[in-house]
Parts: C-alpha cells; sequence; structure tokens
C-alpha cells in the first residue's frame, strides 16, 4: 500500500516530517518499504508546447519534435515516445537541467540530429506509474512555465508500507492516517461528505436483488444522472499514479480515489448498459463463462459468486473484477454505482483459483467494512457531482445478507499484564485503543471491548493486547530476563552427531549440502531402485524427486568437481533422505544419513572410515558383512552392523560405487562409499565405558592363523579372539592368503595376539593356556580350522 | 729417559691434534697410552733406576700419560662433533617446502553457525530438538493457527508431496511444526530451540533460496511474558553478535503467534539487520496442542540462518550455501 504525506495530511494535522511520520508507521507495524520524495529536483523543467512532429531520417524509434518552450521556438528534442500530438503542453527538462532519476541533460545528437533536451514520462519526473509515453499536461499553462506552478505540485512524500493481513484498516489512506494520529495524539476523524440529491430516486430506476446471502452481505446501487465523463483533474491523476494506479476517465478515476482513500472498492456501470437495470447477486453455475475487463475468458464454480443484470447475465465477478458489458464510457451519462460487501473467504478462494488478483480483491479478502458503504458512496457521488457534473438521485437500492455477528470481547487488565509484562490500568488500556476506534466500557474491572467494523480480524482477547501493545509500543514494554535456573543441553544423538562432524573434518574430508531434490530417471542413473517419494508441484522436474538416499547428489557433486578439473574429492553429508511410509502411517520414512565419498580411493578406504567412525562412537561390535548392494561395485561391495537387541544389525552400506554408475556421470576414478543411518548409530547400543586398567608386567605375543570360510567376517574373528580370554590384550590382523595351501571356499587369516596380565608376568603355562582357549573359541564360532 | 719420554709424549700429541679418522685416534692410543704401548714400556723399565730417578721419571710418565690422553680426547671430541655435523648435514630439509598432502577437512558453514548458535542457547539454559522436514498439515499449519483460506497455504509457497490426501502432506515452509511436535510430547515448562532444513516453493535468486535453514526458539512456562521474549532475544543477540549489538521489535503478523514482532538487530555501526520474527505463542496453539493458556504462556522466535551466515561472511549469493563445488567447501 502507497500513500502520500500531503493526503494523509487532509485527514489529519500531521506535521511536516516525513522522518517521524516514516519511523511512526514502520513502528505501528506497517513498515516503510520504500520513501520517495516526489515533486522535488523539478529546476529547469518547464511546460513545452509541441509544434511539429516528423519521422527522424535515420532511426525508426526516435521522432523529432519541435517545441515552444517559451520563447516561440521551434526548438528541436528528438523523442522516443509517440504519443503526443501538435498542440499538446508536455513537460520539457532544458539543456543543463537534471531530471529526478539523477540524469544531466545536455545538448547532444541523436543518429545525426540535434535534440535540445528531454521530454519526460511521469516516471522520469518522480511522479511514478506509467513509463510508456511522454506526460501530456492539461491544456491552459503557458509554455515556460515551471513545471512544478503548471501541476499546482507542492513537494511531497510517498511511502510503500507493508501491510500484513491482520490489517484490513491499513488498505487505505483514511485507515492509515487514524492509526498514525492516534499514536501522535492528533486529532482524527472520517470525512463526512454531503451530497445535494434531485431527481427521482435511485429505488425508482435500478433493482438489487441478492440470491447468495451467505457470500454477499450487503449490497447497494446508487444512481448518479446527466453526468459529464471527460478525464480526471491533474491533481487527483497525480494521487492516482503516485500510488500506482493509471488515469482512465474521470468517472473510474473517481472510484479507484475512493477505494484508495476509504478503502471501499466499488464499481460503476452505465445505467443504460445493464439489461434490465438492476443486479443479481448469486452463485456462477458450473462452467458459467465470463470474459473479465482483462479481456481473458473465465470459467466459473458454484463457489464463485457473481453480480448479475436484470437479464441474469453476468457482469462481473463479485469482489474481484468486472466483465467488458456495463463498462463506462465517454458517452456514459448515467452512472448505476455499485458498493457492497463479500465474504472474505469467498472472494480469496476465488481469486486465488482464477488467479485472478485486483486492487479490490486485496482489499476484500482482508475485509471491508460494511458500515463505511455509505459513506464511500457519498464520497463517490460529492467527487462525481464536483468533477463530472453529476445529478445523485437520493437513496440506494440494497440489499442485506449476512454480515459477521459482532459482540464486545472481554479484556482483562491482568491478562494484559500478564501477556506483556506491563503494569496497565483498564484507563491505560482505553486510552490507548479507542483513538483507533474500539469503544471500551468498564465492567468489574474489566473491560467489553467492542471492535469496531473496520477491524474484522480483531475477534478475541489477544486480538486487542496486541492492539493494546501496538498502540502503547513495543520499545515502551520493559525488557526481563528469564529468571528460572534450568539446565541446558544437547542430547546424547545430538552431541554424538557433532563427534562424527568433526572426525570426518579431521580425516580431511569436506561437508556438503547438495539440494536434495532428484530429477526423474536420477536413481535408476545412481543403479538405484525407482520410486521415490514425488513432489506434487515442483519448481522444475528436474527437482521433483525427494532422495531415498545420498549416493546421487554426493555422486553428482563428484561429477562436477571431476569436470572443473578436481578429482579426488573427499565429501560427507549428513542429510535426511525419505523411504515409503511404512504402512499405517501417512508420512515417510524419513531417517537421518550420514554419507562418506572418497574419489580416487578403493573400497578398503571406506571399510577403514566405517570401522574409525564405529570407533569414534564407540559402537558395540562393529561389523562388516560382503554383499550385492544396488549402485554399489557389484564384487567390492558389502553392509556394515552394530550389535542390536535381536543380534548384528545392519546400519548402512560400503565399498565402491558401480563403475557403471561413474562412467554414466562421466567421473574417471575409483570412488570409495560409505553410507550408514546416522540415527539408527547413533542411538545403538555402545561399549562399556569402564575403564581397563594397563599392566606394567611386560606381554608376550602369539601368533595364530586360521583357515576360515569366505563368508565369515574377518572382523568377527577377531572380536571372538579379542574375547577369548582375559589375557587377551590386543588382536592385529598381520596376513590374509588364498591359495592351493588353503581349503577350496576359505582363506587364511593370521593374527598377533598380544598376551597379559594385569598383576604378574606371565608364566608358559598361562599362554598355553590362553591360546588354546583362542583356538578353540574361534574354531568352535566360526567353523575355521588352526592352520599347523 | 725423561727426555725420551717428552719427545715421545710430544710426538703423541702432535699426532693426536693431526689425526683424521677415530680409527687413526684409537691406534696412537694403543701405540702410546694402552697397556702395551711405549708409556708403559717405558714404565716396565722403570725398575732398574734408583729411587730418586724412579721418583722423576715417575712423574714424568705420569705428566705425559695426563698429556696425551688429554690431547686423544680433545681430539675425539672434535672428530665426533665434526662426524655429527657431516650426519646433520646429510640430513637437511627444508621445511618451507613441506605441504599437507590433505587438508584439515571443513565442516559446512550452515552446520557451524548451527552449532554456533545451538552453543548460545544451550549457554542459556535451553536444550535442542529437531523434526522431520516432509510434515503434515496439522503440524506445518493446522496447529499452529493458520486458517483454511490462509495465504501460506498456496500452491506457490508450499511443496506439497504425494502422499496421502492431495495437500495433507507437505515439505516444512518453517521450523514451527517442530514446536508443536515438542508441546505434544511434553509438558511445560519448555526451553527449546529447534534448528533445521525448510523449504519454499519459489525460484532461487541471490538473495532467496527454495532450500534454507531456520531456527526457532521456544519458551512456555508460568509467568512468561514479551518482556522475557525481548530480554531474552536482547541477551541472545550479544552473547552471538557481540557486546555492541541491539535489537528492536517492530509489530507484525504471524498466525501463531500474538502480539507479533519482526526483530532488527542494530550493528555498532547503526545500522540495522533484519533477523526474524517472533511473539507470544497463540492461545490456540497452546490449546492445539494441549497447554491450557491461561496457565501457561509462552513465545517464539525464528529466524533464517543461510543470511546470517551470509551477512557474516560477505557472501553475496545464497544459492553458494547449495554448492557442491569444493572450492565453495574448502573455505570453511
Amino acid at each position: 500500500m502507497k500513500v502520500l504525506l500531503s493526503w494523509l495530511q487532509e485527514l489529519a494535522p500531521f506535521p511536516d516530517d516525513p522522518e517521524l511520520i516514516g519511523d511512526t508507521l514502520s513502528d505501528l507495524g506497517t513498515p516503510v518499504e520504500a520513501m520517495e520524495r516526489i515533486g522535488e529536483g523539478w529546476d529547469g523543467i518547464v511546460v513545452a508546447r509541441v509544434l511539429d512532429l516528423r519521422p527522424h531520417p535515420d532511426a525508426d524509434r526516435i521522432q523529432l519534435v519541435d517545441v515552444d518552450p517559451g520563447d516561440g521556438g521551434p526548438l528541436q528534442i528528438g523523442c522516443g515516445a509517440f504519443n503526443m500530438a501538435v498542440g499538446d503542453l508536455v513537460p520539457l527538462a532544458t539543456i543543463g537541467s537534471t531530471v529526478p532519476g539523477g540524469l544531466r541533460i545536455e545538448r547532444r545528437k541523436l543518429r545525426g540530429e540535434w535534440s535540445n533536451g528531454m521530454l519526460c514520462s511521469s516516471r522520469e519526473l518522480g511522479l511514478g506509474g506509467d513509463h510508456a509515453g511522454i506526460r501530456i499536461l492539461e491544456p491552459g499553462a503557458a509554455p515556460g512555465t515551471s513545471l512544478a506552478e503548471a501541476l499546482g505540485v507542492a513537494p511531497d512524500v510517498l511511502y510503500e508500507l507493508e501491510v500484513n493481513p491482520n490489517r484490513p484498516d491499513a488498505m487505505s489512506v483514511a485507515g492509515i492516517a487514524r492509526d498514525l494520529a492516534a499514536r501522535l495524539h492528533l486529532p482524527f476523524a472520517l470525512p463526512e461528505p454531503t451530497v445535494a440529491t434531485a431527481g427521482a430516486p435511485a429505488g425508482s430506476a435500478t433493482t438489487v436483488e441478492v440470491l447468495a446471502p451467505e457470500l454477499c452481505g450487503r449490497f447497494t446501487a446508487w444512481v448518479l444522472r446527466d453526468v459529464t465523463v471527460g478525464t480526471s483533474p491533474e491533481w487527483m491523476q497525480r494521487r492516482l499514479t503516485a500510488l500506482g494506479m493509471r488515469p482512465i476517465n474521470a468517472l473510474v478515476d473517481i472510484s479507484n480515489y475512493v477505494m484508495l482513500e476509504l478503502g471501499q472498492p466499488n464499481h460503476p456501470y452505465d445505467l443504460h448498459r445493464v439489461a434490465g437495470g438492476g443486479f443479481r447477486v448469486r452463485r456462477a453455475r458450473t462452467g458459467e463463462g465470463l470474459v473479465t475487463l482483462d479481456d481473458v475468458e473465465r470459467t466459473l464454480t458454484r463457489d464463485d459468486l457473481l453480480i448479475c443484470d436484470g437479464d441474469d447475465r453476468a457482469v462481473g465477478i463479485a469482489g474481484i473484477m468486472g466483465g467488458a458489458a456495463g463498462e463506462i464510457s465517454e458517452s456514459t451519462t448515467d452512472v448505476l454505482l455499485e458498493m457492497a460487501w463479500f465474504s472474505p473467504a469467498a472472494v480469496s478462494r476465488t481469486s486465488r483459483r482464477l488467479g485472478l488478483r485486483s486492487e479490490a480483491s486485496a482489499r476484500f479478502e482482508k475485509g471491508c467494512d460494511p458500515e463505511g458503504i455509505d459513506r464511500a458512496a457519498r464520497r463517490f457521488c460529492q467527487l462525481a457531482t464536483e468533477i463530472c457534473g453529476a445529478v445523485v438521485a437520493p437513496g440506494s437500492a440494497r440489499a442485506q445478507g449476512d454480515l459477521p455477528s459482532r459482540a464486545p470481547v472481554r479484556v482483562r487488565p491482568a491478562r494484559v499484564n500478564a501477556l506483556l509484562g506491563t503494569d496497565l490500568t483498564a484507563d491505560h488500556i482505553r486510552d490507548q485503543i479507542e483513538p483507533i476506534g474500539f469503544a471500551c466500557a468498564p465492567v468489574e474491572g474489566d473491560l467489553d471491548v467492542m471492535v469496531p467494523t473496520w477491524r474484522p480480524d480483531t475477534t478475541t482477547e489477544v486480538d486487542v493486547v496486541e492492539e493494546v501493545a501496538r498502540h502503547w509500543g513495543y520499545r515502551a514494554i520493559p525488557i526481563r530476563q528469564l529468571s528460572q535456573p534450568r539446565s541446558g543441553g544437547l542430547t546424547a544423538r545430538q552431541a554424538r552427531r557433532r563427534g562424527v562432524r568433526r572426525l570426518l573434518a579431521g580425516l580431511g574430508l569436506a561437508e556438503c549440502l547438495p539440494l536434495p531434490f532428484l530429477a526423474p530417471g536420477q536413481l535408476e542413473a545412481c543403479g538405484l531402485p525407482p520410486g521415490g517419494i514425488e513432489l506434487l508441484n515442483p519448481m522444475v522436474a528436474e527437482e521433483s524427486v525427494l532422495r531415498p538416499s545420498l549416493l546421487p547428489g554426493l555422486v553428482q557433486a563428484t561429477a562436477l568437481n571431476a569436470a572443473r578439473r578436481r578429482p579426488g574429492v573427499a565429501l560427507f553429508e549428513i542429510g535426511h533422505v525419505f523411504g515409503v511410509p511404512p504402512p499405517g502411517q501417512v508420512l515417510p520414512d524419513e531417517r537421518e544419513h550420514l554419507a562418506v565419498l572418497l574419489a580416487g580411493r578403493e573400497a578398503p578406504a571406506a571399510v577403514a572410515t566405517w570401522l574409525v567412525l564405529a570407533d569414534q562412537l564407540r559402537a558395540e561390535a562393529p561389523d562388516v558383512e560382503n554383499a550385492e548392494v544396488p549402485g554399489l561395485h557389484p564384487t567390492r561391495a558389502g553392509r556394515v552392523l552394530v550389535a542390536g537387541p535381536d543380534g548384528a544389525t545392519p546400519v548402512g552400506t560400503v565399498g565402491e560405487v558401480d563403475p557403471a554408475v561413474l562412467a554414466g556421470h562421466g567421473v574417471e576414478e575409483r570412488v570409495a562409499w560409505l553410507e550408514v543411518d546416522l540415527g539408527a548409530l547413533l542411538d545403538g547400543r555402545r561399549r562399556s565405558g569402564a575403564f581397563r586398567p594397563v599392566s606394567r608386567f611386560p606381554s608376550s605375543d602369539v601368533d595364530l592363523a586360521f583357515e576360515v570360510p569366505e563368508a565369515t567376517s574377518a572382523i568377527a574373528v577377531e572380536r571372538t579372539l579379542a574375547g577369548a580370554s582375559p589375557l587377551v590384550w590386543s588382536v592385529r590382523l598381520f596376513d590374509v592368503f588364498r591359495g592351493a595351501q588353503v581349503a577350496e571356499g576359505c582363506r587364511s587369516l593370521a593374527y598377533t595376539l598380544r598376551l597379559q596380565a594385569r598383576d604378574h608376568t606371565l608364566t608358559d603355562e598361562e599362554m598355553a593356556a590362553a591360546r588354546a582357549a583362542c583356538i578353540a573359541a574361534v574354531e568352535r564360532a566360526h567353523h575355521a580350522v588352526l592352520r599347523g | 729417559m725423561i727426555d725420551e719420554i717428552r719427545v715421545l709424549a710430544g710426538d703423541a700429541v702432535a699426532r693426536a691434534r693431526a689425526a683424521g679418522t677415530l680409527d687413526d685416534l684409537r691406534a696412537l692410543e694403543a701405540e702410546v697410552v694402552g697397556k702395551k704401548g711405549a708409556l708403559a714400556g717405558f714404565k716396565r723399565r722403570m725398575g732398574s733406576l734408583d729411587p730418586d730417578q724412579r721418583r722423576h721419571v715417575g712423574q714424568a710418565l705420569n705428566a705425559a700419560q695426563w698429556e696425551v690422553a688429554d690431547a686423544l680426547g680433545a681430539r675425539r671430541d672434535e672428530l665426533d662433533q665434526a662426524g655429527r655435523r657431516s650426519r646433520l648435514e646429510r640430513e637437511r630439509l627444508d621445511l618451507t617446502e613441506v605441504r599437507a598432502g590433505r587438508d584439515a577437512g571443513h565442516i559446512h558453514l550452515v552446520a557451524q553457525v548451527i552449532e554456533e548458535l545451538e552453543d548460545t542457547f544451550v549457554g542459556l539454559g535451553f536444550r535442542v530438538a529437531e523434526g522431520p522436514e516432509v510434515e503434515d498439515d496439522w503440524h506445518n499449519f493446522s496447529a499452529l493457527n493458520f486458517g483454511e483460506h490462509h495465504p501460506a497455504r498456496d500452491m506457490q509457497d508450499t511443496f506439497f508431496v504425494d502422499l496421502g490426501a492431495p495437500g495433507e502432506v507437505v515439505l516444512r515452509t518453517h521450523t514451527s511444526p517442530v514446536q508443536v511436535r515438542v508441546m505434544e510430547c511434553q509438558p511445560p515448562p519448555i526451553y527449546t530451540v529447534m534448528p533445521g532444513r525448510v523449504y519454499r516453493n519459489e525460484a532461487a535468486d541471490a538473495t532467496h533460496l527454495a532450500v534454507f535453514h531456520q531456527l526457532e526458539c521456544l519458551v512456555v512456562d508460568r509467568g512468561i511474558t514479551f518482556g522475557h521474549m525481548a530480554g531474552t532475544i536482547d541477551m541472545f543477540t550479544k552473547a552471538f553478535f557481540g557486546e555492541g549489538f541491539s535489537t528492536r521489535l517492530r509489530p507484525s503478523y504471524f498466525p501463531f503467534t500474538e502480539p507479533s514482532a519482526e526483530v532488527d538487530v542494530r550493528r555498532p555501526d547503526g545500522s540495522w539487520l533484519e533477523l526474524g520474527g517472533c511473539g507470544m505463542v497463540h492461545p490456540n496453539v497452546l490449546a492445539n496442542c494441549g497447554i491450557d493458556p491461561e496457565e501457561w504462556s509462552g513465545f517464539a522466535f525464528g529466524f533464517g540462518l543461510d543470511r546470517l551466515a551470509a551477512t557474516r561472511h560477505g557472501i553475496t549469493d545464497l544459492r553458494d550455501f547449495l554448492s557442491t563445488d569444493v572450492r565453495v567447501l574448502e573455505q570453511f
């Protein structure tokens, strides 16, 4: 919403202090997004009369204009606009002047022809709005008159305000002035226009029928006769332009002016072009069509509300946009004026469904004042009388539908203070909100507050509390600190996740957060099963699938870096992945995954990372099992496991990315890969944290080699050895051998055991017993055989 | 005999000084001062001398012994030093030629900022909660007092997921649904922050991302007021940005808080940074989560992290946060 300081000043005696006004508006919750001083910087810009127009000999998009700048002329100007005619008065920025945008005007050649100044558009003059052509001035001014004098423009300030959905009142100049005046303790009263009426009453010329009272709370029709349409006065055009509306003709301009000033959208029709001379307001029939003013054919549903003429033909979509029929034209003499109140929800629904927004719908959606209709109509009639010579018929034709019910809101000062941390009395509260129209009646220490009809957003006590706070001033509310002592902290899972980040960064990896959306077919291109959950309304098709794995994103990252001559990247990502919902659940199977990608490295690098990671998290019984995994190298892949309630539980996959997948992405190096369900891992069982005292007695090493079936994990054998005797301090795999000397389907695994007792030097007998226990444990647990 | 000894000693000292290797020294030592050396020979011959002569020769022998031993020792030290010097010279390294081979690794800037913010709030006595990124309508909108026709539910803003009834499942548009989840499963008092990734269906440009991060702060307790909200935000700002920073609240609108405010941070140079939004938790939201709004009150405060980090590091295009180019990642 835009407002002009001069317009605000018509409604309340605001000081000429643009900064104060701007700061106060922001402080009231209508923040100033832009503040523009207009009508300044017009030195050297004068009125000129067009004497002659002719084509530029060498340029199609420039014409040569001879003007009289006050000395009789002719002065030749090159101009890129073609909207003026001989005799028009136009603004001329003379040589040496600077236009408001900062451009300094000099004599220069345009394609070989001299241009001795610049003819200006409204926007170039800082008047906002139209840039389509040169501003054509009202006739009357003498050439050479300064532009400011000719336009009667005093310097003004244009504010562009952001208006929140809970401020329907701030959609009008008057509403903004009311709020601002209250904060600045200045008197404000809405204007009460008076209109002389004559002729047959409106009710004799038109009829109104509301067939959908639940969508149309009030509908009034007014009749103005003997109108001369013409153009609106310069001052009105200037205000409309500044606020972003294009002047059309006097009646349309008055209609827009009243909407901007009072917030009441309205629609003038040519009385003689409304068939049947009256209105029927009804729901559209399914499939019913209407061509709106923007020349688009709209197809409607039962949810949409139509304004129809007396013959039941649609002439407009209620509250949004009129149709072409019944439009005001230069030849209009009698006017039928619609002023109505429509259900905000209905207007919003229709406007969204049609993708059609207008100044009117923006106001009806937020909620207009049903009690402001008559005032707005009188304002229209007053302006039309003054500008168009209208003769206003007495009264109006009207019909009543359902309006929101109104009941006082009970506001407890104790509650106000409990929410705000203030110490306000009922009188304080009343002083804040009565100036903005909230009528307060004391009831046993509390207040019964009647909310004004222009604030339909306000229905509950807390809504009123917000109004009190807004006008008392957020900055006037005393700051307090939370006082209760509390112990904050991270959960174990959050702290462990941080440990994972530190570890992986310490291993030289870089964390990345690629876009979590995939393109259709991207899963398949990564060797993964299709069927990712899809978005219904993606921005682009390439970002339409939710990822079930972190693999596609990181493979893509590898390809991107390789293409930029950065092979060998080491990346990790912690992010959510989305699986198909389990039965009985609507939301997806959402999990937090960790992925590690080591380009230029082979599968063992990923396994090593897994073991370090599991060690860092003190995961109980971390293990690896060889397995074929989609997307991974068929003979270099496996699952990683930890101890779960039912034994070893897979928590992820490890290996190398499938060479075919890499080739498909243009990656020419091997890529080691690890992806784990981080949530399962972080919440999994942890090995004991109890201290194991170290011995100061000598240790002895024993080497044992076993024939172990290929299907048995070397890690599992190692763990069996470690647990076989209390004397085993550590176990290390030092050799793996496959060949003729080893049984078919087995390999030889050789381990060094370091044996040690806490409180004495081991005897040969003890060592032999420990050795035997280790051999027995491995042979029993793993179908392994000791090698001789 | 004494002269002979002196000559021998003088000669031995000269040879010791000239010795080129430790082996030469060892040979000289054996030849002169060893058990079978020349000086020992004189010692054996001393028995034939009279006692007076024997005393003089004995003194001369002792002096010669010491003189030669000193010379040998001195030369040995010299040769040791030289040997060590040449050995060390052979090991010489130019340390400026060394490179790390790999760098320290990098935690993503967003993760760093989240951790830093969490730590700040933890220091103020808060806990940290998380929630899913795919949400149902209840948690993302309805429970948060978004009316059925609220514009935020428009197709323009929200990504809808092809699950459940049409419109039922969305990518969360803010971290506020975690508020609802926390309140649903935990009775007050609640002092919690909720960081996370959020989604808006709008074209990404230098100043907007479709995927970005927020942090939300929720307090629900007895006697919590707007004044506490202002105080907490101010204390957080000073703890996170520094003592020279302050805050200002301006009226605003969010469906799930009332009164609502925008939070601006004032930098020491007097300029303002729009940080985020806040407000007193709307009574409807408390009631939706089973908390009696007459007994408990609270506030919520949330802001975007990416823009905060961008401001701090001079990142002018927010899309760099989604970059997987290691030239970007390696800078943080």
